[in-house]
């Protein structure tokens, strides 16, 4: 980018700068209270977090301030850090999120921005929805103006409907309570309720803050009336008067225990992992399609995590809803993360005695919306569209992490996916032979400058990874090709990456298909369930679980009027009569689509190459054409493979006088030389030169037609039909023409 | 076969170590039907006891191959299988050793190694790996050639054509494989994306120049029935030359010995023990003696 560009943009960063602080602030505010931190700590982590990360950073448009996955482990950690001491407790908890600091930073310099891809996603998923869960019961009674009370979120869930009952009790009983509560009350209505307010002007400002908004608003309609505001002091947030009093030290007397290190691990770990889906997510927001750099990205997150650490805040990660405000408001580089940070520093400078007008139970209201959005239960419903398997992995890791802790849910989550895969698969030697083996082949094929990516054995979230770095090491411009038909497992993870892989070239002008999937069985009609070849009886059937690339045909073949049956079909002797298959024992016959116009029928085929050959089977796409009128019969290809074949019956390759090039590039043979001679007419060689072609054979009343040596993905069988069509005029047209020949 | 092409042969004297297994007969047929399109001499050798129903069984089947006269000797040592092998390609003065193997290994085989693969990384001849013999012919279309520069890669591109050329093979590819580490530019984004891309097309054309320049001075005779293409591919050496042979469906993979094997390369698995392990196509290593 220019420099006059970057002054250009400047405006439009700046005001999204400003939006996103208006929804910084409140959030930041009521990150820090359920930390059990003081409120400031949370406006110290944005405002670092936008100043540090925006100069060092990797990313684009991403926003970084205090994130909400962490929030359970920090409030853990103060109260039992200080045992007891709260204050000390969040001293303690400084130096861990310090530490915490370095060791992010370290991850960014040993270049760990994959850690999140080591995560199968249901995880993932279930990891955050037992974040959102505790989040949830931990400020409901907050949100009524209620004490939190401690316990496992287990047991506070189910006494959730006690809560309500208590403070429905307390509302005659205590003015305070009642009227925090109803506050709490109104602004979750508002946070439920904002987008299906239509109004220009209501969405002006974010809907957080007008929470904040609101309850200023009360606190101010007591005062002016000249009534005592009827919510007790203790239940508003306490912002110190100067800046100097809302800086704290960490405390680095507990660096020697365990405790402290096991908390630093925790955040960093964790921190990271959210992070980096986060940067992910947002470069798919991303109107400008740019990658960011997730290393250098996290390196930046480091150093601000262990200078907010040093300043009294919490951690720094990079935040998705934050971020996706930010492209809505048309950021354009990183000037506007450090704007906002900039704005949320003015707003603590000068309105902190307006904010404490603000409280507690609005915050708290903002936090259970943020937690009933992460364990919404249409995510249930989602992960048992992709799969039974899906929905279990995502209940047990959630279960797991209300339990025990956040680490121990996301490891025992992937332990119980790996379980799944081997139950699935019932090959558990397949994973664990080929654990650390290479299972990908990326080149760039010569004749068409695309590329071709084949993956072997299994691919899963333990190998993914390979997969990934092939992947970004292709333009997201050109045409990819991922074959899939060498892979017995492909997992959820895998076909949901690859999907985004899909999405991301096709915005940038390339393609991504798959190809080889069409055999697995899957388990459900999600296109990112999972695919075995091993058990199709276990997983459901091909013919009613579409492949991408199944989808892709059948809905080409209703666009253009041909007929699509994807299931097996009875073998056609004819296929024999053509040279190519005379050793080719077919084994299977699938994904039958025919061509009314040419009369083509497109077919994969799954062939050995011989009898008795131990080799695995082969997979070609073909068309093989009826014709009307017979031909000569010939076979034509550029690599010459079946001229031995035809070579032992006889006959040599041809050359047709005046096309060198023709010559060159292609093995023409047959036993009719005159005939083929005359067949390839100018027309017809244009024809076959301008398209790339692996092979055409005519058995006298059939053509096969190759495009490629391997099956095609649905572009390249929508040009084969059309090669189809051409070829087929072409050759009606030399007849009418040698027609007029014989009757001249 | 013609005379200017036999007249290369690096095989001369070809060894097959026999067993008296089901697929003997295959075995056999293909073997004697290798020396005669290598235009080779046959020692087959037996370790065990000679008597007399081996002997008559042995003969019964070689009067049954395509070219008899090709057995020249016939020994019968007793012994272990692996050190009568490896001595008798030396005491022998052996060129190529013929194995028979299997396609895929089982865990135990990997860690503790079959005959075959022990031998393939002890002998000081070249070996040629069997996956599929067949008594009836089976066309060889494809012979994939490994490219990678090392000192003995001229005699690799030679004995490898030789083979190519005898066989009837109508198209050969040489495969260059490019570390990812000496392209040396990570991609982290957009911008090191690009530099990456620019550094391997460099690298492309360096190799390509590299090996066309080696093949060039391949006598005509082993090439020029051949369609010669090549092939780059950026990623694990020893690996990708594999998966290749396998998605192109070759019918025979060259490549070179590998320099030093120790436990160790085979827990962290390298180079040649990949393809041993997962053997896409019969398999020739070559060796310059």
């Amino acid at each position: 980018m220019t420099r006059n560009q970057f002054i250009s943009s400047l405006p439009r960063n700046l005001f999204a700068g400003f939006v996103v602080s208006l929804i910084a602030l409140p959030l930041g505010l009521s990150l820090a209270v359920a930390s059990g931190m003081p409120a400031t700590a949370g406006i110290v982590s944005a405002v670092v977090g936008g100043l540090v990360v925006a100069l060092l950073g990797g990313s684009y448009v991403t926003i970084s301030g205090p994130g909400y996955s962490l929030v359970v482990v920090l409030l853990t950690a103060v109260t039992t850090l200080g045992e007891g001491d709260l204050f000390l407790g969040y001293t303690h908890t400084l130096a861990a999120i310090a530490l915490a600091g370095i060791l992010i930073t370290l991850l960014g310099i040993l270049r760990m921005g994959k850690l999140a891809e080591f995560f199968p996603a249901s995880a993932i998923e279930g990891m955050l929805a037992a974040i959102g869960l505790s989040l949830l019961v931990k400020q409901f009674p907050i949100m009524l103006g209620l004490e939190a009370g401690s316990g496992n979120p287990f047991i506070k869930l189910i006494k959730l409907p006690y809560v309500v009952a208590e403070f429905v009790q307390s509302v005659p009983v205590s003015a305070s309570s009642a009227a925090a509560g109803l506050i709490g009350i109104v602004s979750l209505i508002i946070l439920l309720f904002n987008s299906s307010i239509r109004n220009r002007y209501y969405q002006q400002i974010p809907s957080p803050m007008w929470v904040i908004l609101l309850a200023v608003g009360y606190s101010y309609y007591y005062q002016l009336r000249g009534e005592a505001n009827p919510i007790r002091s203790d239940l508003f947030i306490q912002l110190p008067d100067s800046v100097q009093s809302m800086i704290y030290r960490p405390n680095f007397e507990l660096i020697n225990s365990w405790g402290l290190w096991s908390i630093a691990i925790t955040i960093a770990v964790i921190g990271s992992v959210e992070s980096l889906l986060s940067i992910k997510a947002v470069d798919n927001l991303d109107p400008q399609r740019r990658r960011s750099n997730a290393n250098k990205d996290l390196r930046a997150l480091g150093v601000a995590t262990a200078i907010s650490g040093f300043l009294g805040g919490l951690n720094v990660v990079t935040v998705i809803s934050r971020s996706s405000v930010n492209v809505t408001q048309q950021a354009s580089n990183r000037s506007s993360n450090f704007f906002h940070g900039i704005f949320l520093l003015l707003f603590i400078l000068f309105f902190s005695k307006l904010l404490n007008r603000v409280p507690l139970s609005a915050l708290a209201a903002i936090l259970v919306y943020t937690g009933y959005k992460l364990a919404h239960p249409l995510k249930l419903v989602a992960a048992a569209k992709v799969g039974k398997e899906q929905l279990l992995i995502l209940v047990a890791t959630s279960l797991i992490t209300l339990s025990t802790n956040i680490i121990t849910g996301i490891f025992l989550g992937t332990l119980i996916t790996l379980l799944s895969h081997f139950v699935i698969t019932r090959k558990p030697l397949l994973f664990l032979l080929h654990l650390f083996q290479p299972n990908v082949l990326a080149f760039k094929e010569k004749d068409t400058g695309s590329y071709y990516i084949s993956v072997k054995y299994f691919c899963s979230f333990l190998n993914l990874f390979k997969l990934k770095s092939k992947l970004d090491a292709i333009g997201a411009t050109k045409t990819v090709v991922i074959d899939f038909s060498l892979c017995e497992f492909v997992d959820h993870s895998a076909m949901q990456t690859v999907e985004n892989y899909i999405a991301s070239f096709e915005k940038k002008g390339g393609t991504v298909s798959t190809i080889g999937l069409d055999l697995h069985g899957a388990s459900s009609s999600h296109p990112f369930a999972v695919r075995s070849l091993a058990t199709e009886s276990a997983l459901g059937s091909i013919e009613k679980l579409f492949s991408r690339r199944q989808e892709n045909l059948s809905k080409m073949s209703k666009e253009y009027g041909w007929k699509y049956a994807a299931k097996n079909q009875p073998l056609d002797p004819s296929l024999y009569r053509f040279l190519f298959f005379e050793t080719k024992p077919i084994v299977q016959v699938y994904n039958t689509l025919v061509d009314p116009v040419s009369n083509g029928v497109v077919q994969d085929i799954v062939f050995n190459e011989g009898e008795f050959i131990a080799r695995e089977s082969a997979k070609v796409t073909v068309l093989t054409i009826k014709l009307e009128s017979s031909i000569p019969s010939f076979v034509l290809d550029k690599e010459g493979l079946l001229d031995r074949l035809n070579a032992i019956a006889g006959y040599g390759d041809l050359m047709v006088e005046g096309h060198h090039y023709f010559n060159r590039k292609f093995h023409l043979s047959g036993s009719q030389p005159d005939k083929i001679r005359k067949l390839f007419s100018k027309e017809l060689i244009f024809l076959i030169e301008s398209s790339p072609i692996y092979l055409i054979e005519s058995s006298g009343d059939e053509l096969l037609i190759l495009k490629k040596d391997r099956l095609l993905s649905p572009t390249e069988v929508k040009a084969l039909v059309y090669f189809g069509r051409e070829l087929i005029e072409t050759l009606a047209c030399n007849s009418i023409s040698s027609n007029r020949e014989i009757s001249n | 076969m013609n005379q200017s092409l036999h007249q290369h042969n690096p095989f001369k004297r070809m060894l097959f170590g026999f067993a008296f297994s089901p697929s003997l007969e295959s075995n056999l047929h293909e073997v004697v039907r290798l020396t005669e399109f290598f235009g080779s001499e046959l020692i087959l050798l037996h370790v065990g006891e000679k008597t007399e129903e081996k002997q008559r069984k042995i003969d019964s089947i070689v009067a049954a191959t395509s070219a008899p006269s090709r057995v020249q000797e016939l020994h019968w040592i007793p012994g272990d299988p692996y050190t009568t092998l490896l001595n008798s390609t030396k005491d022998l003065s052996i060129d190529l050793l013929v194995l028979g193997a299997m396609q895929h290994e089982s865990l135990f085989r990997f860690y503790v190694g079959s005959v075959a693969r022990k031998l393939t990384r002890s002998v000081k001849c070249s070996v040629l790996l069997l996956i599929k013999p067949a008594v009836e012919r089976v066309a060889c279309k494809h012979v994939v050639v490994s490219g990678f520069k090392t000192p003995s890669l001229p005699n690799t591109l030679f004995e490898g054509f030789y083979a190519a050329q005898c066989l009837g093979a109508n198209k050969a590819t040489i495969v260059e494989e490019i570390a990812n580490k000496t392209v040396k530019v990570s991609v982290d984004d957009d911008r090191s994306l690009l530099r990456n891309l620019r550094r391997k097309r460099v690298l492309e054309a360096e190799e390509d120049r590299r090996v066309t320049e080696l093949i060039d001075k391949l006598p005509r005779a082993l090439t020029s029935s051949i369609n010669v293409q090549k092939q780059a591919i950026f990623g694990k050496r020893g690996y990708s030359i594999g998966h290749y042979a396998e998605v192109t469906r070759a019918d025979l993979l060259v490549m070179d010995a590998p320099a030093k094997t120790s436990v160790l390369s085979r827990i962290i698995t390298q180079d040649v023990e990949f393809i041993l392990s997962d053997l896409p196509s019969d398999l020739l290593i070559c060796r310059t003696k």
